[in-house]
Formats: C-alpha cells, sequence, structure tokens
C-alpha cells in the first residue's frame, strides 16, 4: 500500500480506530458523558485528517473503494451530521436511557458504514456499508427503555429495510451471473438472454436502493420508522442513511450507465414524478411533524433523482453531480435543523410531535422557532436559504439536460409543498391565549440549531464557497 | 448606494426589531419611520442630482455566484427612481397608519414592513435577473408573516391563498428565466442572468412565446389580473392597514414594473403577439372589478376589488405598445398608490373605530367625522378619475393609447370609469352619507397626525393630476430605451 493510498484512507481509519479505542474506554469506564465526549472526538479528528486525504488525490484501494473527492465529500457531510445528531441526543437520551455509552459507538459505526457506502465502487463494499449502517440504525432507533414507539419502529425498520436488502442481493447476483465481476463495469457486448438478466438484475438493485430511499411505491415504513424512532435519530436516519445510499446510486448509475437503458431510465422518472406528487400530497395531511417531514423527505428524494437522470447526458454529467452534492449539502443542514429543534423542544416524557405543540412558538421561544421557520422555508425553496439555492440548481439542471417532465413534476410538488410548510410557520405565529412559562431547555442544543440555522440562511445568501469547493471535487 | 440603501432597510429592520426589548415600544416605530425617511431624502437628492451621461441616477455592481454569472447589478434610471421614491413614501405613510393600530410585536410588525420594502427597492432596481428573482420573493414571506399575525378574523386563510398564489406563479418565472439563460448558453452565449446580456439574447419565437407566457403568469398574478386576481380581495382585506397600504400601493406595482420592465422588453415580438389576449384581460379585469367592487358590502373589500379594475388600466396601456400607453400606465402606478393607500388607511381608521367594516353598519358617519368625511369623498372622486387628479391623467393616456391600437376594446374598457362613478359613490353614500346610524352612538374625527399624512398624499395627487410633467418625464426617459 503506497503512502498516498494511506493518506487517502487515513479519515476511514481514524474513524474505525476511533471506534476501536472507544469501545475500550467504555468498557471501563461506564460513562455517557466520556463516551459523548470521546465520539465528538473521533468525529472532530476524522474531519480534520479529510483535507490530508483529498490532497492525495483519487486513490483506488484493492478495487473495493474508491476514494476520491466525491467520497470525502461525502465523509465530511455524514461525520458533520453525526455530531450535529450526537450534540442534540446527548441531553435527549439521558431521561430515556440509563446507560447511554453504546448509543454513541452505534453513531460512529453507522457513520463508518455510510463513509464505506459513499466510497465503494465495488457490490462487496456496497453491502458491507449499507448493512454495517443499517444494523447500528436498528439499535438506535430502538434505544430508549420506555415506550412502544422506539421498538415497533425498529421492528418494522428492520424488516423492511430488510426485505431492501435481500432485494438487493439478489439483483447483485444476478448482475453478476451476466458481469462476472462484482465492480461496478458496464456489461459489455452480452446476448438477449443476458441482456434480460442483467436488466431484472438491475431493476431488483434500484428497487432495492428505492427501499432504502423511501421512494414512493416502497416508501410505506418512512412515515412509521420516523414517527417511533427517537427525534435525533429520525434526523440522522434522514440525512446520513439517505446520503450514503443516494452517493452509491449516483456512483453505480453513472458508472455502468444504468440511465442509458430506456426502460430503466423511464423506471427512474415514474419513481421520481410519483415521490415527488404522493411525498407532498400525503405530507398535506399530516398534523404530526415527525410524519409530515418524512413524506417530505419523500418528495425531496425524488427531486434529487432528477440530477440522477440529468447526470446521464455527458454535456450535464458534471453539473449533475455538483447539482446532487448542493441539494444534499441543502438537505442535510436543513432536515437536521428540522428535527434538532423537535429535539430541543421535547420533555422526558414524550417527543414535541404534535403540530399543535408549536403553536404560539415564536412568542414563548422565539430562537427555536426561527431556526425551525429557516428550515421549513428552506425545505420550501424560499429564496434567503440554502434550499432555494438547492432547488434553483435542481431546476436548472433539469432544463439544461431538458428533463421536462421532471421539472414539471418538482414544480407540481413544490407549489403542493408550500403549503404544509407554512403550516408549520403559521402554527408558530399564533399568538398564545395564556402566558406559559416555557420549560428550559438544552443549551447545547438550543446552539448547535443555531448554527444550523445560521448556515442555512449564510449559504442561502453567499453560496459561491459551497459551490466552489463542489465544483473542485469532481464526479465519481 | 443603491444596495447601501437596500441594506439600510433590511439592519433597520433588525434594529426596530431589537430595539423594542432595549429600548421600549415606541422605538420600532421611530426607526422604521427614520430609514424611510432617509430614503426619501436619498432618492430625491439623486432626483435632483440629474441622471449621469448614461440616463442612470445611481449603478453598481458587485461579483455574486460567479459560477452562473449573477452577480449584484443594481441601477436606477428614470422609471426606478420614481417607483423607489414611491415606495419610500408609502413606507412613511404605512409606518404613521399602523401608528395606533398595532397593540403587540411592535418591533417583529416593524421589522416585516421594513424588509417587504427593502425586497421592492430591490425588485425595481434589479439588473440581473437572479437578483430580480430573488428580491421578489424576499417581499414574500415578510408580508405573509403581516397577514398571518396582525391580519382579521379570517388571516390563516387569507395569508395562504397570498403566498400560495405569488410563490406558485413565481416558479413558473424562475423555470422561464431559467429557460432563457440555458437557450442563452446554449447558442453560444455564456451563463449569465444580467438583464443586459439576455435583452440582446436570440431566441427562437415559437420558445420565447412559452418563456413570455412563464414571466406574464407571474406578473398577471401580482398585478392582479383576471383570471388570477382571487388572492387579492381576501389578501387586502385581512391584513392590517399597514399590510393593505403597502400591497396596494407598492406590492401591486412590482406586477405592473415586471411587464413594463422585463416581459416586453425581453420578448417583444411574442409581446406584440399576445397584446391582443393581454388587453383583453385588461378590459375584462377593468369591468368585473368594478361590478364586483359595486357588489361588496366590506368597505375595504370594495376598495380591494376597485383595485383589480385600476390595474386593468395598466394592463391595456403597457400592451397598447405606444408612448403614451406606457405613460398612462406608469402614471396610473403613481396616483393608484397615492389614492389607493388613503382608502384603505380610510378603512382601517373605521375599523378602529367602529370594529367593522360592513357598509350597512356605517351611514352618516359625516356627522361625527367631517374631516374624514371630507378625505374619504377627496380620494373616492380621485378614484373615480376626476379630472385634475392623479387617475385621470394615467387612466386618460392609457386609454388614449388603447385607442390608437384596438378600438372596440378601448371603448370598453372606458366603460369601466362609468362603472368606477357608480360604485365609488356608492361606496361614499353609503358610509359617510345618509341616515345617520343610530348604531353609531359618536366617534373620534382625524387628529392632526392622520390628517398630516392624508392631506400630504392629497397634495400628491393633485400634483400629480395638474402638472404631471415631471412624471412624465422621468418615466419618459426610460420608456424611450425599452420601447420596442
Amino acid at each position: 500500500m503506497t503512502a498516498a493510498q494511506i493518506s487517502a484512507l487515513l479519515p476511514l481509519l481514524v474513524l474505525s480506530g476511533g471506534i476501536v479505542v472507544l469501545l475500550i474506554v467504555v468498557a471501563w469506564l461506564r460513562s455517557g458523558a466520556v463516551a459523548f465526549l470521546g465520539a465528538l472526538v473521533v468525529l472532530a479528528a476524522t474531519i480534520a485528517v479529510t483535507p490530508l486525504a483529498l490532497g492525495a488525490g483519487t486513490q483506488d484501494i484493492d478495487g473495493l473503494l474508491e476514494i476520491d473527492g466525491y467520497a470525502l465529500f461525502f465523509h465530511g457531510l455524514v461525520a458533520f451530521a453525526a455530531v450535529a445528531t450526537a450534540v442534540l441526543s446527548y441531553r435527549y437520551l439521558k431521561p430515556r436511557a440509563a446507560h447511554a455509552q453504546e448509543f454513541y459507538i452505534l453513531l460512529l459505526v453507522a457513520t463508518l458504514g455510510a463513509v464505506v457506502t459513499a466510497a465503494t465502487d465495488h457490490f462487496a463494499g456496497f453491502l458491507l456499508g449499507i448493512e454495517v449502517l443499517s444494523i447500528s440504525l436498528y439499535a438506535m432507533i430502538a434505544y430508549p427503555q420506555e415506550g412502544r414507539g422506539p421498538l415497533e419502529a425498529a421492528a418494522k425498520y428492520l424488516v423492511l429495510s430488510g426485505a431492501g436488502t435481500s432485494t438487493m442481493l439478489f439483483g447483485m447476483a444476478l448482475i453478476y451471473v451476466v458481469t462476472g465481476t462484482l465492480e461496478f463495469v458496464p456489461a459489455g457486448e452480452v446476448g438477449r438472454n443476458e441482456q434480460l438478466l442483467l436488466a431484472v438484475g438491475q431493476a431488483m438493485l434500484l428497487i432495492g436502493v428505492f427501499f432504502k430511499l423511501s421512494l414512493v411505491p416502497f416508501h410505506m415504513w418512512t412515515p412509521d420508522v420516523y414517527q417511533g424512532a427517537p427525534a435525533p435519530v429520525t434526523g440522522f436516519v434522514a440525512t446520513v442513511s439517505k446520503a450514503a445510499v443516494f452517493a452509491v446510486l449516483m456512483r453505480y448509475a453513472l458508472a455502468v450507465g444504468v440511465v442509458d437503458a430506456e426502460v430503466l431510465r423511464n423506471v427512474i422518472v415514474v419513481v421520481a414524478v410519483l415521490s415527488m406528487i404522493a411525498g407532498n400530497f400525503l405530507a398535506l395531511l399530516q398534523i404530526n411533524i415527525k410524519r409530515l417531514l418524512a413524506y417530505s423527505s419523500i418528495a425531496h428524494m425524488g427531486y434529487l433523482l432528477i440530477a440522477v437522470v440529468v447526470a446521464a447526458t455527458p454535456e450535464v454529467r458534471s453539473f449533475g453531480v455538483e447539482t446532487a452534492l448542493v441539494y444534499l449539502a441543502g438537505y442535510v443542514l436543513m432536515t437536521l435543523a428540522a428535527f434538532g429543534v423537535v429535539t430541543v423542544l421535547s420533555n422526558a416524557d414524550e417527543d414535541a410531535e404534535e403540530l399543535t405543540a408549536y403553536d404560539g412558538l415564536f412568542w414563548r421561544r422565539p430562537v427555536l422557532a426561527a431556526v425551525l421557520a429557516a428550515a421549513a422555508l428552506s425545505l420550501a425553496g424560499i429564496p434567503l436559504t440554502v434550499g432555494f439555492i438547492a432547488k434553483f440548481y435542481l431546476v436548472a439542471a433539469g432544463v439544461d439536460g431538458a428533463a421536462w417532465i421532471l421539472v414539471w413534476a418538482l414544480i407540481v410538488g413544490s407549489a403542493i409543498g408550500i403549503y404544509y410548510y407554512l403550516r408549520i410557520v403559521f402554527a408558530m405565529t399564533k399568538r398564545p391565549e395564556a402566558e406559559t412559562q416555557a420549560p428550559p431547555v438544552a443549551w447545547e442544543g438550543v446552539v448547535s440549531v443555531v448554527v444550523l440555522g445560521a448556515s442555512i440562511i449564510v449559504l442561502g445568501v453567499f453560496p459561491s464557497p459551497v459551490v466552489d469547493f463542489v465544483r473542485a471535487l469532481g464526479g465519481p | 448606494m443603491i444596495l447601501a440603501v437596500v441594506l439600510l432597510l433590511l439592519v433597520a429592520g433588525v434594529l426596530a426589531w431589537a430595539s423594542e426589548r432595549f429600548v421600549g415600544a415606541n422605538a420600532p416605530r421611530v426607526v422604521s419611520l427614520l430609514a424611510f425617511a432617509v430614503g426619501l431624502a436619498w432618492t430625491i437628492s439623486e432626483w435632483l442630482g440629474g441622471p449621469a451621461a448614461t440616463g442612470l441616477y445611481a449603478a453598481q455592481h458587485i461579483e455574486w455566484i460567479p459560477r452562473f454569472g449573477i452577480s449584484v447589478a443594481l441601477s436606477m434610471d428614470g422609471l426606478s427612481l420614481l417607483m423607489v421614491a414611491l415606495t419610500m413614501f408609502l413606507g412613511i405613510i404605512a409606518v404613521v397608519s399602523s401608528w395606533d393600530e398595532i397593540e403587540s410585536g411592535h418591533g417583529f410588525f416593524q421589522f416585516n414592513i421594513l424588509w417587504v420594502m427593502a425586497g421592492v427597492v430591490g425588485v425595481f432596481t434589479a439588473m440581473d435577473l437572479f437578483l430580480f428573482f430573488f428580491f421578489w420573493e424576499v417581499m414574500l414571506i415578510p408580508m405573509y408573516f403581516l397577514i398571518a399575525i396582525w391580519g382579521h378574523e379570517n388571516k390563516g386563510y387569507a395569508s395562504m391563498k397570498f403566498f400560495l398564489f405569488t410563490q406558485i406563479s413565481g416558479l413558473l418565472m424562475l423555470l422561464a428565466i431559467l429557460a432563457l439563460v440555458f437557450v442563452h448558453f446554449r447558442a453560444g452565449g455564456e451563463i449569465t442572468f444580467s438583464y443586459k446580456d439576455l435583452l440582446a439574447a436570440d431566441i427562437d419565437p415559437g420558445i420565447a412565446m412559452w418563456l413570455m407566457l412563464g414571466f406574464f403568469a407571474a406578473f398577471a398574478t401580482k398585478l392582479p389580473s383576471v383570471p388570477v386576481h382571487t388572492w387579492l380581495p381576501d389578501a387586502h382585506t385581512q391584513a392590517p392597514t399597514a399590510g393593505s397600504v403597502i400591497l396596494a400601493g407598492i406590492l401591486l406595482k412590482t406586477g405592473a414594473y415586471g411587464l413594463i420592465r422585463i416581459a416586453v422588453p425581453l420578448f417583444p415580438e411574442a409581446s406584440l403577439d399576445f397584446s391582443f389576449w393581454a388587453m383583453l384581460l385588461g378590459v375584462v379585469s377593468i369591468l368585473y372589478g368594478g361590478f364586483m367592487a359595486f357588489s361588496q358590502s366590506d368597505f375595504k373589500r370594495l376598495v380591494a376589488y376597485s383595485s383589480i379594475a385600476h390595474m386593468g388600466f395598466i394592463l391595456i396601456g403597457v400592451y397598447a405598445f405606444n408612448e403614451v400607453g406606457l405613460q398612462g400606465a406608469v402614471v396610473t402606478m403613481v396616483a393608484h398608490g397615492f389614492s389607493t393607500a388613503a382608502l384603505f388607511m380610510m378603512a382601517g381608521a373605521l375599523q378602529h373605530r367602529l370594529h367593522t367594516r360592513e357598509m350597512s353598519r356605517m351611514g352618516g358617519l359625516w356627522v361625527h367625522a367631517p374631516r374624514m368625511g371630507v378625505m374619504t369623498l377627496f380620494f373616492v372622486v380621485a378614484s373615480v378619475g376626476m379630472p385634475g387628479l392623479g387617475n385621470f391623467v394615467g387612466e386618460f393616456l392609457a386609454l388614449l393609447g388603447a385607442f390608437g391600437k384596438n378600438v372596440p376594446l378601448a371603448v370598453a374598457a372606458t366603460v369601466g370609469i362609468v362603472v368606477a362613478a357608480v360604485y365609488g359613490l356608492y361606496l361614499m353614500q353609503r358610509s359617510f352619507q345618509g341616515t345617520p346610524n343610530p348604531d353609531v352612538a359618536a366617534m373620534p374625527d382625524f387628529g392632526a397626525r392622520d390628517m398630516s399624512v392624508m392631506i400630504l398624499m392629497a397634495g400628491a395627487l393633485v400634483w400629480v393630476g395638474v402638472y404631471p410633467q415631471p412624471v412624465l418625464d422621468l418615466a419618459g426617459a426610460t420608456i424611450a430605451t425599452l420601447m420596442p
């Protein structure tokens, strides 16, 4: 292994080494605070060494991993989301779990799984990463000791995500039969029967991915899991697992040319349109903010598929990748901010998940309300927020790639979406009938959501740094 | 300097919000008033200073997102200057008119007013289509809050409707902007959102029509024109007085400004092909708005519908495709800003005193409040289009322009003036004239503050009505460059 390969692997090595060290430390010191701080140190270290890895250029590690700018972007994004999740979980878990040490280790392992998923161009790495991620998530969802919700959500996630993985695995096997390799490579010239086999395999792989991305019609598990899972974990599921799976989908689609096949392209377009329309429509009916955000995330994943379809055209390829990265960065920020506010407002007994819990928040907690308003308006794609830049990118990419059906679906979907995002904002502006004393909230949670909210606004007004950074990374 | 003025309003908004907590409940109003006064003084000084050799009173260009050729390009020519001056003036009016109306949240209220106006100033001066869209949307959220928080009984419905209509039509405009940019890019140009560069873009006529319709949808919704007007009666009626003043006085004008500055110059041929339909929509708006106004029992709603009718004159003026018609549209924009803002202030003052907007619960109010009666009569007559006042000049020129383009439509639009007289006098009759309503015991008349604002606006209307030349000169210089 060359020095360049080692420096490219450094973020992954630091992360996995950190997990081992923390496991040992926690075995001696059964303290939640130590585990929490340890996890933060590990995450900070892995982010800190990422520039070194970027300097090493694209490195192929034994055919299993492909460490390039694209993979390292996701590494940074996922680690950032993990930091926010850890900070938000600390005070949230205290009344819910007597021993919270393992939670932070699970969080690190899930991060590792996500990072591997984003960095692989090989089916073995794909499966490995996605399973490490999912299995940690089951445990994280079921972590609180009390209440049926988390257990139910974890069981549901376990069964459905398992079904998704097995479909995917079957697909991989079929693809392997045709291509004879587990690497992401085009099949080349194959006979008619093999072609059919390959198409079926790729379709099954896509279905598995759609399950993980909770795209319509494979979305049924999403609202229940989002609702039942503890609020900070929901934020993690909504951002990290989505970003990682999307990263590998984009890598595979571009390497193999999935979208070039007419049938599969149509499948993706139909799934995207359905997700945008159905996700937004179903979100209209929700009175539970976690379920509402679940449906909204379905719609956002549908929007994001535009980038996959557009990137298949050679002239628009780099613009499509750039769009996906900018969009995901924005999506992660605003989704974390939204679930962050939900977490901070949750009390020891239950999550602040009913929409009525947000009535008059502007007058009780102006700062938290402002962050949630920024997140909601950003999700709706209103200017001054990063969500607008993200949506601007998608429409631009759609127009440039002449994906008119998808662009129209995006417009219609966003139009519907405005209604329910504004409902959150409107609920917060209601005048309280009586002056109530707001209970105290965790200061570190408030700080982290304020940072998230501020970055939504700052990147919405000055997007150039992120745009230039993403452009310099190059595609997968 | 223009950016500094926009920033002044934005920063003043934050200051106003903060000052409520740290200084007192009165401070936000003062901050807001000062900011608008400084803005107005700056605009007037630029006007008196005269334009540079380029015909611009002020201009600015800063790179923003070089990746897409987006820059903060702001410039102020005659038309922009006129609209910015109107914005600042009505800002002062809006603050004064809501001096006593708001009971809580003074800081956030003034914050929203200042941010709406910052967005409006940006729209009137942006020379980059991305920036234009950016400011177009910046106006939206604070206006939504103004209606949603301080509105009347049905504020949730009205604010949501306002937001949905504007946002959806805005999305169509965004699509049109992006399509225009990429058509230009594909044709060998560079990626740019600069208004000047795109003005020179050579677009296939078939595509141009679609793009023009995208812009037209957004501007016609904001204006509003039939059939996308339905948000307006609700939003205007439910908004607090300052909100109605801003909406009617300024926000509707951004739609008209967009037509004049963007939709027509960017797509002259497509607009010409479309002009019959646009004028038809204008005529329908005039007649329909007039008839609807006549059938209202709510004072504020009546004024709101009358706005739709007045905006119809702007539509026929712009699409008459001659200088006279455009001049008429611009004068109508200014005059309608004053007359309708004053009528909404009156509606707000009546609601404040009587706790109702229903005209059936008014009647003979002149007995109690002669000063209010006189001012209402003045502005009703102005709005009806009496010669010697601003609205007459605007509507006359718009009709004159339309006459040169399409006689039957111009004749039909003229009928609208008769309708206006009917609903205007009907409004006056039901509220201030007639037998005094026995349920109204007594009500305080206008004080010195209200009267001074009213007289200011009345003076402005007389000025535009008797000596419109300065307005025509200011707008004329721009119109000459925009005429296709």
